[in-house]
């Protein structure tokens, strides 16, 4: 029996770094500290046992070895004039490394979960740029945390005891009692259900919100309307008083502004709110990212091609345009013509237009577990879990760089190697 | 492998070599007396060679130049270049992405570059990205000055501790140095504060910024570190700053060098040597600067010139950045590190015809020209704070050619006549004060002039060969020339092996990291150990066993050994 | 009767741990559901029953439960591929396709719940 200590959990993006796991026999019997989400990733589920292929979509799969999965991998990606490889969050950095240069490779576009969760978060970084901290700092200081279109009790269980609204700190010894929780949402969520004030919106009205807010902080009251997106004018007016009067409010937002219908400029106008508020006294914003190693795609991903995720390689030269060159933009555009989904669930996850289209191309996916993507791909590899059989590097939420322990030993090939020999024999195919 | 260079015009300063035909033989990486006659020969054909330029001071990696790269997909649009066979491919002018970083440095003659600052907390972050820069030689800066630990031990006076946690910092970042950041400043900013000079208390810490970097100093002597104490002084950004700069400088002379070497190295004067009282009355103090540093012998500097154009500024100098990106109605990405440091990044548009623009221009330059002993003046932009680091040509051109200058200044606002001096400077560095300023004086202020900056048996094969005769070139007239030759080195040679030819990447080998582990008795670090146990048990947000970098993130290491118990000096 | 909603999406607790489990019927259970206050619930039928969502981008089976902290004519159903049969594709020009905010009709069925195979085998 072996114990593992200070282990991180490979699920969202808290990334807990204080995971017990005790190991027996290559088998993982128990995990300490971790939430539900977390205890059920770590402990693992039903695996895809060998590499599949089928040719018709809708026949069986039939086992092979992997190299012929390979193989078959190669030669559809080698043949694609306009290729996607998309997942990747659900994995470490080493990996995404090793896809960027098969998209390199093969001039493909290259595009991670973010585009369905925080990538118009990114959008509005660009525009605005982003005032943030780790979060200790929030920890140690904050006496005010307001959770805007986000549900850290169900999304990112810990992330309240560990960071945000329990947490005691070094300004902050008294915990939750020394901080007032505020929430924003579109219906009264478990999380709302425990904050000292809660703001209830109506539906895809937060950018009207944030507006009014921002001119009641900048002394324009008067412009403001009654009620603003179904919140009383006196509630706004009350709410900067609340925000101006913290010696230090953090931020934490998520789908209900990325999701809804301004998409980035909701995030926009949130990170200018936040900046005027510095002017008053001290403000950060975090987005709560989902993916344990979506932040760490992000980073990869722009220090190898200086820009965040959706680079399009058909140029030979990094190119950048989400609307044009996302993840469903191509699908919807019916221009992939063959797609990789590796640690991700295009499958799941994307809208049925999408699927359809991932439908009508050959599709391999990288992947543990079977799942929506399996259902529409031709090519199917397992892969070791990232974060429990393989160890590296993931980023935090608030971009914190942490090395992720082996718990035990793979059963399968690594994302890494199928990578390398994927990348491999694309070169031999195309000749280069 | 073997190589001959034969017939260069050699600057190496080092060993007093002006301009003089020399041949270089290398040996397996090595510079070594002679070669068998089996070496391979670049006939340099009279053309100027110098030892590969050393930058002390660069923003290339880590968190804030990541930042950089998210925030401005408007600059990495910039310079825009497909894979080739060897090279992937290149993006952007102020945030290359790290192919570009490694390419770039080489291209420019360049073999050796030191990252600026890195917190320890994001120091993997860091290293992530330097493994992936090719060809250069690298090292990391690793920031101390508003650090909790390093604030309770200046408290206590217990310099024994204080080394010891510097000591485990470099271990626990693989850093190579010691950082000071607006000391303070940091933990201030924390609650959207900031500390306005040397004797300003840092609340809940009690100590000031120049008990920290008195304190850092005597800390990295005791250490007997190969750099000095690395500091971005307080009130960086302020007119009026130049009186914080002297003071801070002054402080040098209360801690005795371990090694031959400066005490302390003011980095980016250029934003440092400021009078005046607001942005109205703003003026150059770079005389008074330039005046103190040929006054002492413990204080070196480097220029943080600024270029025309665009230009990303990034520092762990939070409150700053938030006042630059107020004045400037910039985009603002902020991101303090618990514990550590703050840290800002925001865009500028460096305009000639904007008086303080201008005067900037000016002071950076007047620094280099008015300091009269070139070891004391390193040639660097603060890259990408000044402007990006593809620039230094430039910055070399105008220091070679008054012409230059004088048609500069013409174009630019007039108040460099009214507030700055450099229009009545006539001062013209020759090649070898250039050799010295970004390559021997270099490597001497970092501590690695034993194999770096210079050209003598024994020193790193990091080599440039320049398009350019020294011999039958007026510097003074044919400028362009000049520019011309430093952007794009006839050959640049790295650990033996030619990685530019006229200005094309040839190569791509893989660049070491320069990290120090300096030693200190076993009791002091126990002794540090608790408070840093106590500190992760209580206030830090990950745990002590996950802080540390590993090994997988350093695989080409050169590690630089020091420390009290190891007996240096 | 009809019941017009506005559908929105998202993660749940339940949703996250069955998510590496997606042929069971534990992630069926945590994702092919509708939430509606109980007001809502009443003009379609009772918490358990199944229930037709259509919106203009398809059409699927859920069960319907009782959620009072929505208000009245919104609708939530965990992310996953039931919820990702109605919601919006169009990127909108960044990238991101319209998950929340869908307008969507509800009706009470004798349909079943499609497994997550046969849902996904409607698209090839």
């Amino acid at each position: 029996m072996t114990v593992i200590t200070d282990a991180l959990c490979p699920f969202c993006g808290c990334t807990c770094d204080d995971i017990t796991v005790v190991v027996e026999d290559n088998k993982i019997m128990e995990v300490k500290n971790a939430c539900k989400i977390g205890v059920a990733k770590i402990k693992g589920h039903h695996r895809i046992k060998a590499p599949m292929m089928r040719t018709d979509k809708k026949g069986e799969f039939k086992e092979v070895s992997y190299d012929e999965a390979i193989e078959a991998a190669s030669k559809i990606l080698a043949g694609s004039t306009r290729p996607l490889l998309y997942g990747w969050a659900s994995a470490l950095c080493e990996v995404h490394k090793k896809g960027i240069l098969l998209a390199e490779e093969l001039g493909a576009i290259i595009d991670n979960t973010a585009t369905v969760c925080h990538a118009p978060s990114t959008l509005a970084v660009h525009e605005k740029g982003l005032p943030s901290a780790t979060l200790g700092q929030v920890k140690n200081r904050a006496d005010l945390v307001v959770f805007w279109g986000s549900n850290p009790v169900h999304a990112h269980p810990r992330h309240m005891g560990r960071y945000s609204v329990f947490a005691k700190g070094f300004f902050n010894e008294k915990g939750r009692r020394g901080r007032k929780v505020i929430v924003v949402d579109v219906r009264k969520t478990d999380t709302a259900a425990m904050a000292d004030e809660y703001i209830q919106l109506q539906q895809g009205s937060d950018y009207l919100v944030i507006s009014a807010l921002r001119a009641i902080l900048a002394g324009q009251a008067a412009v403001v309307p009654d009620v603003v997106g179904g919140v009383p004018k006196e509630q706004l007016v009350k709410l900067v008083d609340t925000l101006k009067a913290a010696k230090f409010g953090a931020v934490f937002f998520g789908m209900g502004l990325t999701q809804s219908i301004s998409r980035y400029k909701n995030i926009d106008n949130a990170i200018s709110l936040i900046t005027e508020l510095n002017a008053f006294t001290k403000y950060v914003i975090t987005p709560m990212r989902g993916h344990y190693n979506v932040t760490g795609f992000g980073n990869v991903c722009a220090w190898e091609t200086g820009y965040g995720t959706a680079v399009d390689f058909a140029r030979g030269a990094p190119y950048y345009n989400p609307g044009e060159t996302a993840a469903n933009d191509v699908l919807l555009r019916k221009e992939t013509d063959a797609a990789m989904i590796i640690a991700g669930d295009a499958g799941a996850h994307f809208p049925a237009d999408s699927v359809r289209q991932l439908a009508r191309i050959p599709v391999i996916q990288i992947d543990p577990y079977w799942n929506p993507t399996t259902e529409v791909a031709n090519v199917v590899i397992p892969v070791a879990i990232c974060g429990v059989e393989v160890e590296g590097t993931a980023y935090r939420m608030d971009g914190v760089s942490l090395r992720y322990r082996k718990m035990i030993e793979p059963t399968h090939p690594t994302d890494v190697e199928i990578l390398e020999k994927i990348t491999e024999r694309v070169r031999k195919i195309r000749g280069d | 492998m073997e190589l001959l260079i034969k017939n260069g015009a050699v600057y190496d300063p080092k060993n007093g070599i002006k301009g003089d035909k020399t041949d270089i033989s290398i040996k397996d990486g090595k510079i070594v007396k002679s070669v068998s006659s089996s070496a391979k020969i670049i006939d340099a054909g009279g053309r100027l060679v110098m030892a590969g330029g050393v930058d002390g001071h660069s923003h290339i990696a880590g968190a804030k130049v990541n930042v950089g790269r998210l925030m401005r997909p408007e600059d990495t649009r910039i310079g825009i270049k497909p894979r080739t066979k060897i090279t992937r491919p290149q993006t952007g002018y102020t945030v290359p992405n790290v192919y570009a970083m490694g390419y770039r440095y080489a291209q420019m003659g360049y073999t050796t570059v030191f990252e600026a600052a890195q917190a320890i907390m994001k120091a993997r972050h860091t290293h992530e990205e330097l493994e992936e820069i090719p060809i250069i030689d690298k090292g990391a800066l690793t920031l101390f000055g508003s650090n909790w630990p390093t604030m309770d031990f200046v408290r206590e006076k217990d310099m024994d501790k204080l080394a010891a946690y510097v000591a485990w910092g470099l271990l626990a970042s693989r850093g190579y140095g010691v950082k000071v950041v607006n000391p303070g400043g940091g933990e201030m900013w924390g609650y959207g504060k900031n500390v306005t000079g040397l004797d300003d208390v840092v609340p809940s810490f009690d100590v000031t910024p120049r008990e920290i970097i008195v304190s850092l100093m005597k800390a990295n002597e005791m250490l007997g570190l190969p750099h000095s104490v690395h500091l971005h002084c307080n009130n960086l950004g302020k007119p009026g700053n130049y009186k914080t700069t002297l003071a801070s400088m002054e402080l040098a002379n209360q801690v005795k060098a371990s090694k031959d070497r400066q005490v302390l190295h003011v980095t980016h004067a250029t934003f440092n040597a400021w009078g005046g009282t607001n942005w109205g009355d703003f003026e150059s103090k770079a005389d008074e600067i330039a005046n103190y540093v040929n006054n002492c012998d413990n204080v070196t500097i480097d220029m943080g010139q600024l270029i025309w154009g665009s230009a990303t500024t990034m520092t762990a100098d939070g409150p700053v950045q938030y006042a630059n990106a107020k004045l400037l109605h910039a985009k603002w990405g902020n991101g303090d590190v618990e514990l550590e440091d703050a840290s800002g990044v925001v865009p500028i548009f460096y305009v000639k015809q904007i008086s303080v623009h201008a005067i900037m221009w000016a002071i950076g330059l007047e620094l280099a020209l008015l300091t009269k002993d070139p070891y004391k003046v390193l040639l660097t932009t603060d890259h990408p704070n000044g402007g990006p680091f593809v620039n230094y040509p430039e910055v070399i051109a105008l220091l070679m050619s008054n012409k230059k200058r004088q048609e500069e200044i013409k174009t630019v606002h007039e108040a460099v006549h009214k507030r700055t001096k450099i229009p009545g400077i006539d001062r013209e560095l020759d090649f070898n004060d250039i050799a010295i300023m970004t390559r021997t004086g270099s490597a001497k202020v970092l501590g690695l002039l034993d194999t770096k900056g210079h050209l003598g048996v024994g020193a790193d094969a990091d080599i440039a060969i320049y398009d350019i005769k020294p011999d039958q070139i007026d510097p003074s007239v044919e400028h362009a020339k000049v520019k011309s030759a430093f952007q794009s080195a006839a050959y640049t040679i790295k650990g033996g092996e030619v990685v530019v030819k006229d200005g094309q990447i040839t190569a791509t080998p893989v660049g070491r990291t320069y990290w120090v582990d300096a030693s200190v008795p076993q009791e002091h670090t126990d002794i540090m150990m608790k408070d840093i146990r106590h500190k992760f048990k209580n206030y830090y947000s990950i745990g002590l066993a996950n802080y540390m970098v590993q090994d997988a993130y350093v695989t080409h290491p050169k590690v630089v050994k020091a420390g009290i118990s190891a007996g240096v000096n | 009767m009809t019941l017009k909603v506005n559908l929105i999406t998202g993660r749940t607790i339940d949703q996250g741990v069955t998510i590496e489990n997606k042929t069971s019927s534990d992630y069926q259970n945590a994702t092919a559901y509708c939430e509606l206050n109980s007001n809502d619930v009443g003009k379609v039928g009772k918490p358990g029953n199944n229930i037709k969502i259509k919106t203009e981008h398809g059409e699927v089976v859920v069960k319907l439960k009782e959620n009072n902290g929505n208000p009245d004519g919104l609708a939530f159903i965990p992310m996953g591929p039931w919820a990702n049969a109605l919601v919006d594709p169009d990127t909108k020009g960044c990238g991101m396709p319209g998950f929340k905010g869908i307008p969507a009709q509800i009706d009470a069925t004798n349909e079943k719940i499609l497994l997550m195979k046969e849902l996904i085998a409607r698209y090839k």
